[in-house]
Protein backbone atom coordinates (compact mmCIF):
# COMPACT_ATOMS: atom_id res chain seq x y z
CA UNK A 1 0.00 0.00 0.00
CA UNK A 2 1.61 3.29 -1.20
CA UNK A 3 0.10 6.34 0.84
CA UNK A 4 0.05 10.01 -0.34
CA UNK A 5 -1.00 12.87 1.82
CA UNK A 6 -2.36 16.32 0.40
CA UNK A 7 -1.23 18.69 2.98
CA UNK A 8 -2.63 21.55 1.20
CA UNK A 9 -6.23 19.83 1.62
CA UNK A 10 -5.85 19.04 5.15
CA UNK A 11 -8.44 20.70 7.47
CA UNK A 12 -6.62 19.31 10.59
CA UNK A 13 -9.14 17.25 12.07
CA UNK A 14 -6.90 14.76 13.35
CA UNK A 15 -9.03 11.90 12.74
CA UNK A 16 -6.30 10.28 10.62
CA UNK A 17 -4.22 10.48 13.55
CA UNK A 18 -7.28 8.88 15.62
CA UNK A 19 -7.67 6.26 13.05
CA UNK A 20 -3.79 5.33 12.29
CA UNK A 21 -1.23 7.29 14.86
CA UNK A 22 1.45 4.90 13.51
CA UNK A 23 0.92 6.24 9.78
CA UNK A 24 -0.05 9.90 10.73
CA UNK A 25 0.59 12.71 13.41
CA UNK A 26 -0.50 16.31 12.93
CA UNK A 27 2.47 19.57 12.98
CA UNK A 28 2.29 21.09 16.34
CA UNK A 29 2.23 24.64 14.98
CA UNK A 30 -1.15 24.29 13.06
CA UNK A 31 -2.63 20.95 13.39
CA UNK A 32 -1.95 19.91 9.53
CA UNK A 33 -1.19 15.76 9.11
CA UNK A 34 2.29 14.63 8.14
CA UNK A 35 2.79 11.17 7.11
CA UNK A 36 4.89 8.91 9.14
CA UNK A 37 5.12 5.85 7.32
CA UNK A 38 4.19 5.81 3.41
CA UNK A 39 4.29 2.38 2.76
CA UNK A 40 2.65 0.95 6.12
CA UNK A 41 2.91 -2.86 6.79
CA UNK A 42 -0.07 -5.14 6.29
CA UNK A 43 -1.59 -5.09 9.70
CA UNK A 44 -2.13 -1.63 9.61
CA UNK A 45 -3.86 -1.20 6.17
CA UNK A 46 -7.27 -1.70 7.68
CA UNK A 47 -6.23 1.70 10.08
CA UNK A 48 -4.88 3.41 7.41
CA UNK A 49 -8.02 2.69 4.96
CA UNK A 50 -10.12 3.90 7.94
CA UNK A 51 -8.51 6.98 7.76
CA UNK A 52 -8.63 8.24 4.39
CA UNK A 53 -12.06 6.87 4.45
CA UNK A 54 -12.97 9.44 7.88
CA UNK A 55 -10.86 12.67 6.22
CA UNK A 56 -13.31 15.12 6.20
CA UNK A 57 -11.41 16.99 3.49
CA UNK A 58 -10.23 13.99 1.05
CA UNK A 59 -6.59 14.16 1.77
CA UNK A 60 -5.31 10.69 1.87
CA UNK A 61 -5.02 8.55 -1.53
CA UNK A 62 -4.17 5.09 -1.26
CA UNK A 63 -2.85 2.92 -4.23
CA UNK A 64 -1.86 -0.38 -4.07
CA UNK A 65 1.76 -1.27 -4.08
CA UNK B 1 -31.90 2.41 -3.16
CA UNK B 2 -29.90 5.31 -1.84
CA UNK B 3 -31.73 9.17 -2.40
CA UNK B 4 -29.36 12.45 -2.07
CA UNK B 5 -26.21 11.97 -3.90
CA UNK B 6 -23.68 14.15 -2.25
CA UNK B 7 -21.24 13.09 1.10
CA UNK B 8 -23.55 10.81 3.18
CA UNK B 9 -25.34 9.01 -0.19
CA UNK B 10 -21.66 8.55 -1.60
CA UNK B 11 -20.39 7.04 1.61
CA UNK B 12 -22.88 5.10 1.91
CA UNK B 13 -22.64 3.26 -1.05
CA UNK B 14 -19.21 3.28 -1.23
CA UNK B 15 -18.62 1.57 2.15
CA UNK B 16 -21.92 -0.84 1.21
CA UNK B 17 -19.25 -2.18 -2.13
CA UNK B 18 -16.16 -2.10 0.11
CA UNK B 19 -18.18 -4.37 2.68
CA UNK B 20 -18.85 -7.10 -0.61
CA UNK B 21 -22.38 -5.71 -1.12
CA UNK B 22 -22.78 -7.68 -5.24
CA UNK B 23 -26.37 -6.34 -5.38
CA UNK B 24 -28.22 -4.14 -6.87
CA UNK B 25 -26.89 -0.31 -6.13
CA UNK B 26 -29.05 2.84 -7.19
CA UNK B 27 -27.60 6.64 -5.81
CA UNK B 28 -30.44 9.37 -6.90
CA UNK B 29 -29.52 12.78 -6.36
CA UNK B 30 -31.07 16.33 -7.65
CA UNK B 31 -28.00 18.03 -8.60
CA UNK B 32 -26.64 17.99 -11.52
CA UNK B 33 -22.64 17.54 -10.50
CA UNK B 34 -21.31 14.38 -9.38
CA UNK B 35 -20.70 14.31 -5.69
CA UNK B 36 -18.80 17.19 -4.13
CA UNK B 37 -17.44 18.68 -0.69
CA UNK B 38 -19.46 21.38 0.88
CA UNK B 39 -17.14 22.41 3.73
CA UNK B 40 -14.64 24.41 1.38
CA UNK B 41 -17.29 26.54 -0.91
CA UNK B 42 -17.67 29.32 1.60
CA UNK B 43 -13.80 28.90 2.03
CA UNK B 44 -11.70 28.35 -0.76
CA UNK B 45 -14.05 28.26 -3.75
CA UNK B 46 -15.63 31.74 -2.31
CA UNK B 47 -12.05 33.30 -2.07
CA UNK B 48 -11.14 32.01 -5.48
CA UNK B 49 -8.09 30.49 -4.30
CA UNK B 50 -9.58 26.45 -5.24
CA UNK B 51 -11.14 25.77 -8.71
CA UNK B 52 -14.62 23.30 -8.44
CA UNK B 53 -12.70 20.28 -10.29
CA UNK B 54 -11.06 20.34 -6.20
CA UNK B 55 -13.53 19.45 -4.50
CA UNK B 56 -15.02 16.68 -6.00
CA UNK B 57 -15.42 13.68 -4.00
CA UNK B 58 -15.07 11.12 -6.45
CA UNK B 59 -13.15 10.86 -10.00
CA UNK B 60 -15.66 9.73 -13.24
CA UNK B 61 -13.63 6.51 -13.14
CA UNK B 62 -14.33 5.84 -9.50
CA UNK B 63 -17.89 6.47 -9.83
CA UNK B 64 -17.84 4.33 -12.67
CA UNK B 65 -16.53 1.61 -10.56
CA UNK B 66 -19.09 1.69 -8.09
CA UNK B 67 -20.72 -0.20 -10.76
CA UNK B 68 -24.19 1.86 -9.65
CA UNK B 69 -27.00 3.30 -11.46
CA UNK B 70 -26.68 6.71 -10.60
CA UNK B 71 -29.63 9.15 -11.46
CA UNK B 72 -28.01 12.94 -11.10
CA UNK B 73 -30.03 15.77 -12.02
CA UNK B 74 -33.38 13.53 -11.00
CA UNK B 75 -35.56 14.18 -7.59
CA UNK B 76 -37.52 12.11 -5.59
CA UNK B 77 -40.96 13.57 -5.40
CA UNK B 78 -42.53 10.53 -3.01
CA UNK B 79 -42.38 7.40 -1.12
CA UNK B 80 -44.83 4.89 -0.74
CA UNK B 81 -42.69 2.54 2.44
CA UNK B 82 -45.88 -0.40 2.15
CA UNK B 83 -44.91 -1.16 -1.85
CA UNK B 84 -41.19 0.07 -0.98
CA UNK B 85 -40.75 2.22 -4.49
CA UNK B 86 -39.78 5.76 -4.26
CA UNK B 87 -41.45 8.02 -7.00
CA UNK B 88 -39.29 10.49 -9.63
CA UNK B 89 -39.89 13.93 -10.72
CA UNK B 90 -40.87 12.35 -14.02
CA UNK B 91 -43.57 10.60 -11.99
CA UNK B 92 -42.06 7.10 -12.58
CA UNK B 93 -40.84 5.30 -9.71
CA UNK B 94 -38.12 2.86 -8.73
CA UNK B 95 -38.45 -0.44 -6.33
CA UNK B 96 -36.04 -1.03 -3.19
CA UNK B 97 -35.39 -3.59 -1.03
CA UNK B 98 -33.58 -0.99 1.60
CA UNK B 99 -33.32 2.55 1.29
CA UNK B 100 -30.92 5.03 2.28
CA UNK B 101 -32.49 8.79 2.60
CA UNK B 102 -29.72 11.15 2.53
CA UNK B 103 -31.21 14.23 1.38
CA UNK B 104 -29.57 16.68 4.04
CA UNK B 105 -31.11 19.68 4.68
CA UNK B 106 -31.62 23.13 2.49
CA UNK B 107 -30.70 26.64 3.67
CA UNK B 108 -34.24 29.02 5.05
CA UNK B 109 -35.12 31.66 3.29
CA UNK B 110 -36.28 35.37 4.18
CA UNK B 111 -39.62 36.43 3.20
CA UNK B 112 -39.91 38.79 0.23
CA UNK B 113 -35.80 39.11 -0.86
CA UNK B 114 -35.06 35.75 -2.97
CA UNK B 115 -36.87 37.19 -6.15
CA UNK B 116 -34.21 39.85 -6.36
CA UNK B 117 -30.62 39.68 -7.98
CA UNK B 118 -27.69 40.09 -5.57
CA UNK B 119 -29.69 38.34 -2.50
CA UNK B 120 -28.12 34.96 -1.87
CA UNK B 121 -28.15 31.46 -0.10
CA UNK B 122 -24.97 29.25 -0.01
CA UNK B 123 -25.20 25.61 0.38
CA UNK B 124 -24.81 24.28 -3.61
CA UNK B 125 -21.43 24.55 -5.77
CA UNK B 126 -23.52 26.38 -7.81
CA UNK B 127 -25.16 28.73 -5.17
CA UNK B 128 -20.88 29.49 -4.13
CA UNK B 129 -20.24 30.48 -7.79
CA UNK B 130 -22.81 32.69 -8.19
CA UNK B 131 -22.01 34.64 -4.93
CA UNK B 132 -18.05 34.58 -5.99
CA UNK B 133 -19.45 36.20 -9.37
CA UNK B 134 -21.37 38.89 -7.93
CA UNK B 135 -19.07 39.90 -5.22
CA UNK B 136 -16.71 40.35 -7.74
CA UNK B 137 -18.96 42.57 -10.02
CA UNK B 138 -16.97 45.71 -9.11
CA UNK B 139 -14.99 47.26 -7.35
CA UNK B 140 -16.14 48.56 -3.54
CA UNK B 141 -19.07 46.17 -3.52
CA UNK B 142 -20.97 46.42 0.09
CA UNK B 143 -21.86 43.06 1.36
CA UNK B 144 -24.69 42.28 4.06
CA UNK B 145 -24.25 39.43 5.57
CA UNK B 146 -27.58 37.93 7.06
CA UNK B 147 -27.46 35.31 9.76
CA UNK B 148 -24.28 35.12 11.97
CA UNK B 149 -23.83 31.34 12.68
CA UNK B 150 -20.64 29.69 10.75
CA UNK B 151 -21.92 29.68 7.76
CA UNK B 152 -22.31 33.81 7.57
CA UNK B 153 -19.36 33.88 9.39
CA UNK B 154 -17.30 32.12 7.39
CA UNK B 155 -18.76 34.16 4.30
CA UNK B 156 -18.11 37.06 5.57
CA UNK B 157 -14.25 36.09 6.16
CA UNK B 158 -14.22 35.70 2.99
CA UNK B 159 -15.81 39.13 1.41
CA UNK B 160 -13.35 40.73 3.84
CA UNK B 161 -10.63 39.06 2.66
CA UNK B 162 -11.52 40.48 -0.91
CA UNK B 163 -11.34 44.04 0.77
CA UNK B 164 -14.86 44.87 0.42
CA UNK B 165 -16.75 46.43 3.00
CA UNK B 166 -18.85 44.27 5.12
CA UNK B 167 -22.06 44.20 7.73
CA UNK B 168 -23.18 41.50 9.71
CA UNK B 169 -26.50 41.61 10.72
CA UNK B 170 -28.72 38.93 13.55
CA UNK B 171 -30.75 39.13 16.40
CA UNK B 172 -29.27 37.52 18.58
CA UNK B 173 -26.36 39.81 20.23
CA UNK B 174 -23.37 37.95 19.37
CA UNK B 175 -22.18 35.26 16.47
CA UNK B 176 -22.65 31.71 17.08
CA UNK B 177 -24.14 31.62 20.20
CA UNK B 178 -26.92 29.33 19.20
CA UNK B 179 -23.69 26.72 18.53
CA UNK B 180 -20.98 27.36 21.75
CA UNK B 181 -22.63 29.90 24.35
CA UNK B 182 -21.81 33.81 24.41
CA UNK B 183 -17.89 33.48 26.22
CA UNK B 184 -17.11 31.73 22.52
CA UNK B 185 -19.79 33.70 20.73
CA UNK B 186 -18.22 37.12 21.83
CA UNK B 187 -14.39 36.07 20.74
CA UNK B 188 -15.81 35.23 17.50
CA UNK B 189 -17.56 38.62 17.09
CA UNK B 190 -14.18 40.39 18.13
CA UNK B 191 -12.89 38.64 15.93
CA UNK B 192 -15.04 39.77 12.75
CA UNK B 193 -14.78 43.25 14.86
CA UNK B 194 -10.71 43.10 14.52
CA UNK B 195 -11.35 42.33 10.97
CA UNK B 196 -12.89 45.11 9.87
CA UNK B 197 -16.51 43.74 9.76
CA UNK B 198 -19.46 46.07 10.83
CA UNK B 199 -21.22 43.89 13.45
CA UNK B 200 -25.03 44.80 13.87
CA UNK B 201 -25.93 41.97 16.30
CA UNK B 202 -29.45 42.59 18.02
CA UNK B 203 -31.04 43.10 15.08
CA UNK B 204 -32.82 42.05 12.52
CA UNK B 205 -34.15 42.90 8.84
CA UNK B 206 -37.09 44.81 8.26
CA UNK B 207 -37.03 45.02 4.47
CA UNK B 208 -34.93 45.25 1.34
CA UNK B 209 -34.82 48.14 -0.83
CA UNK B 210 -34.20 47.58 -5.14
CA UNK B 211 -33.85 49.13 -8.03
CA UNK B 212 -34.74 46.90 -11.13
CA UNK B 213 -35.18 43.98 -10.15
CA UNK B 214 -31.85 43.90 -7.62
CA UNK B 215 -31.44 44.69 -4.51
CA UNK B 216 -29.69 47.98 -3.21
CA UNK B 217 -30.08 48.14 0.41
CA UNK B 218 -32.02 46.94 3.73
CA UNK B 219 -33.69 48.43 6.66
CA UNK B 220 -32.94 46.93 9.92
CA UNK B 221 -35.91 46.24 12.97
CA UNK B 222 -34.06 49.26 14.51
CA UNK B 223 -34.74 51.63 11.88
CA UNK B 224 -31.07 51.51 10.32
CA UNK B 225 -30.58 52.14 6.77
CA UNK B 226 -27.72 50.44 4.93
CA UNK B 227 -26.84 50.24 1.57
CA UNK B 228 -25.88 46.48 0.05
CA UNK B 229 -24.84 45.05 -3.62
CA UNK B 230 -25.09 41.87 -2.27
CA UNK B 231 -26.77 40.01 0.65
CA UNK B 232 -25.86 36.70 1.52
CA UNK B 233 -28.81 35.01 3.58
CA UNK B 234 -27.31 32.57 6.04
CA UNK B 235 -30.20 31.63 8.56
CA UNK B 236 -30.13 27.95 8.91
CA UNK B 237 -31.52 25.17 7.44
CA UNK B 238 -34.27 22.72 7.76
CA UNK B 239 -34.00 19.03 6.74
CA UNK B 240 -34.66 18.00 3.27
CA UNK B 241 -38.12 15.80 3.84
CA UNK B 242 -40.81 17.42 1.44
CA UNK B 243 -40.65 14.38 -0.61
CA UNK B 244 -41.24 12.37 2.19
CA UNK B 245 -44.87 14.00 3.18
CA UNK B 246 -47.57 10.93 3.57
CA UNK B 247 -44.67 8.06 3.71
CA UNK B 248 -45.61 7.23 7.23
CA UNK B 249 -42.17 7.95 8.80
CA UNK B 250 -41.52 10.17 11.64
CA UNK B 251 -40.41 13.25 10.37
CA UNK B 252 -40.32 15.84 13.51
CA UNK B 253 -36.57 17.41 13.21
CA UNK B 254 -35.50 15.55 10.10
CA UNK B 255 -36.08 11.48 9.82
CA UNK B 256 -36.40 10.33 13.03
CA UNK B 257 -34.81 6.76 13.31
CA UNK B 258 -33.88 4.41 15.96
CA UNK B 259 -30.23 4.58 17.77
CA UNK B 260 -29.02 2.27 14.78
CA UNK B 261 -30.56 5.16 12.66
CA UNK B 262 -33.34 3.02 11.14
CA UNK B 263 -36.60 5.04 10.17
CA UNK B 264 -38.65 1.86 9.67
CA UNK B 265 -38.38 -1.71 8.29
CA UNK B 266 -36.06 -1.16 5.32
CA UNK B 267 -35.33 2.52 5.61
CA UNK B 268 -32.20 4.20 6.98
CA UNK B 269 -31.21 7.63 7.04
CA UNK B 270 -27.96 9.19 7.39
CA UNK B 271 -26.21 13.00 7.45
CA UNK B 272 -27.72 16.27 7.79
CA UNK B 273 -31.10 15.11 7.68
CA UNK B 274 -31.24 12.18 10.21
CA UNK B 275 -32.36 12.65 13.55
CA UNK B 276 -31.70 9.90 16.01
CA UNK B 277 -30.72 8.71 19.74
CA UNK B 278 -27.37 8.91 20.48
CA UNK B 279 -26.63 6.64 23.21
CA UNK B 280 -23.26 7.86 24.22
CA UNK B 281 -24.73 11.23 25.28
CA UNK B 282 -28.52 9.68 26.11
CA UNK B 283 -30.46 12.15 23.55
CA UNK B 284 -31.93 12.84 20.33
CA UNK B 285 -29.67 14.50 17.86
CA UNK B 286 -29.33 15.69 14.28
CA UNK B 287 -25.86 17.29 13.60
CA UNK B 288 -25.37 19.35 10.36
CA UNK B 289 -21.48 18.17 10.84
CA UNK B 290 -19.04 17.33 7.62
CA UNK B 291 -17.62 14.55 9.34
CA UNK B 292 -20.96 13.39 11.40
CA UNK B 293 -22.03 12.69 7.19
CA UNK B 294 -19.06 10.22 6.74
CA UNK B 295 -19.46 8.75 9.90
CA UNK B 296 -22.83 7.79 10.30
CA UNK B 297 -23.74 6.84 6.59
CA UNK B 298 -20.51 4.19 7.02
CA UNK B 299 -22.54 3.15 10.28
CA UNK B 300 -25.79 2.63 8.06
CA UNK B 301 -24.41 1.08 5.47
CA UNK B 302 -22.73 -1.82 7.76
CA UNK B 303 -26.30 -1.96 9.50
CA UNK B 304 -28.18 -2.19 6.41
CA UNK B 305 -25.47 -5.42 5.72
CA UNK B 306 -26.79 -6.58 9.28
CA UNK B 307 -24.38 -5.09 11.87
CA UNK B 308 -27.57 -3.23 13.44
CA UNK B 309 -24.68 -1.51 15.84
CA UNK B 310 -26.40 1.55 17.50
CA UNK B 311 -24.44 4.57 16.18
CA UNK B 312 -23.24 6.31 19.19
CA UNK B 313 -20.49 8.98 17.79
CA UNK B 314 -18.82 12.00 19.47
CA UNK B 315 -19.38 14.50 17.19
CA UNK B 316 -16.97 16.79 15.43
CA UNK B 317 -17.28 20.15 13.92
CA UNK B 318 -15.03 23.15 12.93
CA UNK B 319 -14.90 26.28 11.19
CA UNK B 320 -12.19 28.47 9.34
CA UNK B 321 -12.87 32.35 9.90
CA UNK B 322 -9.84 34.72 9.40
CA UNK B 323 -7.16 32.95 11.42
CA UNK B 324 -9.04 31.29 13.35
CA UNK B 325 -9.70 27.60 13.09
CA UNK B 326 -12.45 26.51 15.44
CA UNK B 327 -12.62 22.76 16.07
CA UNK B 328 -15.06 21.12 18.75
CA UNK B 329 -15.55 17.49 19.79
CA UNK B 330 -19.27 16.50 21.65
CA UNK B 331 -22.39 18.60 22.62
CA UNK B 332 -22.63 22.25 23.95
CA UNK B 333 -25.96 22.67 26.10
CA UNK B 334 -26.36 26.30 26.50
CA UNK B 335 -26.69 25.59 30.84
CA UNK B 336 -22.89 23.77 30.74
CA UNK B 337 -20.14 25.15 32.60
CA UNK B 338 -16.92 25.94 30.83
CA UNK B 339 -13.60 25.48 32.28
CA UNK B 340 -9.95 26.67 30.15
CA UNK B 341 -8.08 23.60 29.96
CA UNK B 342 -5.03 24.51 28.09
CA UNK B 343 -4.02 28.32 26.96
CA UNK B 344 -6.07 31.24 27.59
CA UNK B 345 -9.28 32.70 25.68
CA UNK B 346 -7.35 36.08 25.38
CA UNK B 347 -4.11 34.50 23.71
CA UNK B 348 -5.84 33.02 20.64
CA UNK B 349 -4.94 29.55 21.28
CA UNK B 350 -7.01 27.79 23.71
CA UNK B 351 -9.23 24.71 24.77
CA UNK B 352 -12.44 25.17 26.65
CA UNK B 353 -14.34 22.01 28.17
CA UNK B 354 -18.01 22.01 28.52
CA UNK B 355 -19.55 20.11 31.81
CA UNK B 356 -22.91 19.29 32.20
CA UNK B 357 -24.99 17.31 34.84
CA UNK B 358 -21.33 16.34 36.54
CA UNK B 359 -19.50 15.27 32.92
CA UNK B 360 -17.70 16.82 30.63
CA UNK B 361 -19.68 16.88 27.17
CA UNK B 362 -17.44 18.90 24.76
CA UNK B 363 -14.45 20.04 24.20
CA UNK B 364 -13.84 23.46 21.85
CA UNK B 365 -10.30 24.10 20.89
CA UNK B 366 -9.62 27.33 18.93
CA UNK B 367 -6.04 27.02 16.90
CA UNK B 368 -4.85 24.12 18.93
CA UNK B 369 -5.61 21.18 17.00
CA UNK B 370 -3.14 18.65 18.27
CA UNK B 371 -3.79 19.80 22.40
CA UNK B 372 -8.10 19.04 21.19
CA UNK B 373 -6.71 15.74 20.12
CA UNK B 374 -5.66 14.84 23.03
CA UNK B 375 -8.39 16.23 25.69
CA UNK B 376 -10.99 14.77 23.24
CA UNK B 377 -10.78 11.77 25.07
CA UNK B 378 -12.79 13.11 28.10
CA UNK B 379 -15.63 13.19 25.91
CA UNK B 380 -15.34 9.54 24.82
CA UNK B 381 -14.58 8.91 28.71
CA UNK B 382 -17.48 11.41 29.83
CA UNK B 383 -15.04 12.03 32.62
CA UNK B 384 -16.66 13.63 35.85
CA UNK B 385 -16.46 17.43 35.83
CA UNK B 386 -15.16 17.17 39.30
CA UNK B 387 -12.27 15.39 38.26
CA UNK B 388 -11.11 17.53 36.09
CA UNK B 389 -11.43 20.79 37.96
CA UNK B 390 -8.29 21.01 40.27
CA UNK B 391 -6.42 20.93 36.56
CA UNK B 392 -8.24 24.19 34.80
CA UNK B 393 -6.55 27.52 34.68
CA UNK B 394 -9.96 29.44 34.52
CA UNK B 395 -13.45 28.02 35.27
CA UNK B 396 -17.14 29.90 34.67
CA UNK B 397 -20.38 28.89 36.17
CA UNK B 398 -23.00 27.39 34.43
CA UNK B 399 -25.58 29.26 31.97
CA UNK B 400 -22.22 30.94 30.02
CA UNK B 401 -25.24 32.16 27.61
CA UNK B 402 -26.67 34.76 29.97
CA UNK B 403 -23.24 35.48 31.52
CA UNK B 404 -22.15 38.86 30.61
CA UNK B 405 -19.30 39.15 28.22
CA UNK B 406 -16.04 40.81 29.66
C1 LIG C 1 -21.00 26.20 2.55
C2 LIG C 1 -20.93 25.12 3.58
C3 LIG C 1 -19.79 25.03 4.40
C4 LIG C 1 -19.70 24.02 5.36
N1 LIG C 1 -18.59 23.97 6.16
C5 LIG C 1 -18.52 23.03 7.13
C6 LIG C 1 -17.39 22.98 7.99
O1 LIG C 1 -16.46 23.78 7.90
N2 LIG C 1 -17.35 22.01 8.94
C7 LIG C 1 -18.35 21.10 9.08
O2 LIG C 1 -18.27 20.24 9.97
N3 LIG C 1 -19.44 21.12 8.28
C8 LIG C 1 -19.54 22.06 7.32
N4 LIG C 1 -20.65 22.09 6.49
C9 LIG C 1 -21.71 21.08 6.66
C10 LIG C 1 -21.46 19.84 5.79
O3 LIG C 1 -21.12 20.21 4.50
C11 LIG C 1 -22.72 18.98 5.81
O4 LIG C 1 -22.86 18.49 7.11
C12 LIG C 1 -22.68 17.84 4.81
O5 LIG C 1 -22.64 18.31 3.50
C13 LIG C 1 -23.88 16.93 5.00
O6 LIG C 1 -23.90 15.95 4.01
P1 LIG C 1 -25.24 15.22 3.58
O7 LIG C 1 -24.83 14.27 2.52
O8 LIG C 1 -25.95 14.72 4.77
O9 LIG C 1 -26.20 16.35 3.01
P2 LIG C 1 -26.01 17.32 1.76
O10 LIG C 1 -24.58 17.60 1.55
O11 LIG C 1 -26.94 18.46 1.98
O12 LIG C 1 -26.52 16.47 0.53
C14 LIG C 1 -27.85 16.14 0.30
C15 LIG C 1 -28.02 15.96 -1.19
O13 LIG C 1 -29.32 15.46 -1.46
C16 LIG C 1 -29.91 16.21 -2.51
N5 LIG C 1 -31.37 16.12 -2.39
C17 LIG C 1 -32.18 16.76 -1.50
N6 LIG C 1 -33.47 16.40 -1.69
C18 LIG C 1 -33.48 15.51 -2.72
C19 LIG C 1 -34.53 14.78 -3.38
N7 LIG C 1 -35.80 14.88 -3.00
N8 LIG C 1 -34.17 13.95 -4.40
C20 LIG C 1 -32.85 13.82 -4.78
N9 LIG C 1 -31.83 14.49 -4.18
C21 LIG C 1 -32.15 15.32 -3.16
C22 LIG C 1 -29.35 17.59 -2.30
O14 LIG C 1 -29.46 18.40 -3.45
C23 LIG C 1 -27.92 17.27 -1.95
O15 LIG C 1 -27.13 17.10 -3.10
C24 LIG C 1 -20.76 23.09 5.51
C25 LIG C 1 -21.90 23.20 4.70
C26 LIG C 1 -21.99 24.21 3.74
C27 LIG C 1 -23.22 24.31 2.89
S1 LIG D 1 -7.99 13.36 8.63
FE1 LIG D 1 -7.55 14.52 6.76
S2 LIG D 1 -8.04 16.63 7.29
FE2 LIG D 1 -7.87 15.52 9.20
S3 LIG D 1 -5.75 15.83 9.86
FE3 LIG D 1 -5.81 13.91 8.71
S4 LIG D 1 -5.35 14.49 6.61
FE4 LIG D 1 -5.86 16.37 7.68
Amino acid sequence: MQVTLHQDKCVASGQCVLAAQEVFDQRNEDGVAVLLDDRPPAELHEDVRHAAAVCPALAIALADS
Amino acid sequence: MIVGASVAGLTAAVTLRGKGYDGRLTLIGDEPHTPYNRPPLSKQILAGTWEPDRIKLRTNEELSALDARLLFGRSATGLDTGARRVVLDGGDSVSYDTLVIATGVTPNSLPGAHHLAGVHLLRTLDDALALRADLRREPGVKVAVVGAGFLGSEAAAAARRMRLDVTMIDPRPVPMRRQFGDRIAGLVGRLHKKNGVSMRCGTGVRRFFESRGRVTGLELTDGTLLDADVVVVAIGAAPAVGWLAGSGLELGNGVECDPTCRAAPGVYAAGDVASWHNNHFGCRMRLEHRLNATEQARAVAHNVLGENEPFAPVPYFWTDQYDAHIQAYGIFPADAELAVLHGELEGGHFVVAYGHRGRVVGVLGWNSPCELRKLRQLVVDRAPWAAILPAPRAVWPGRHLSASLR
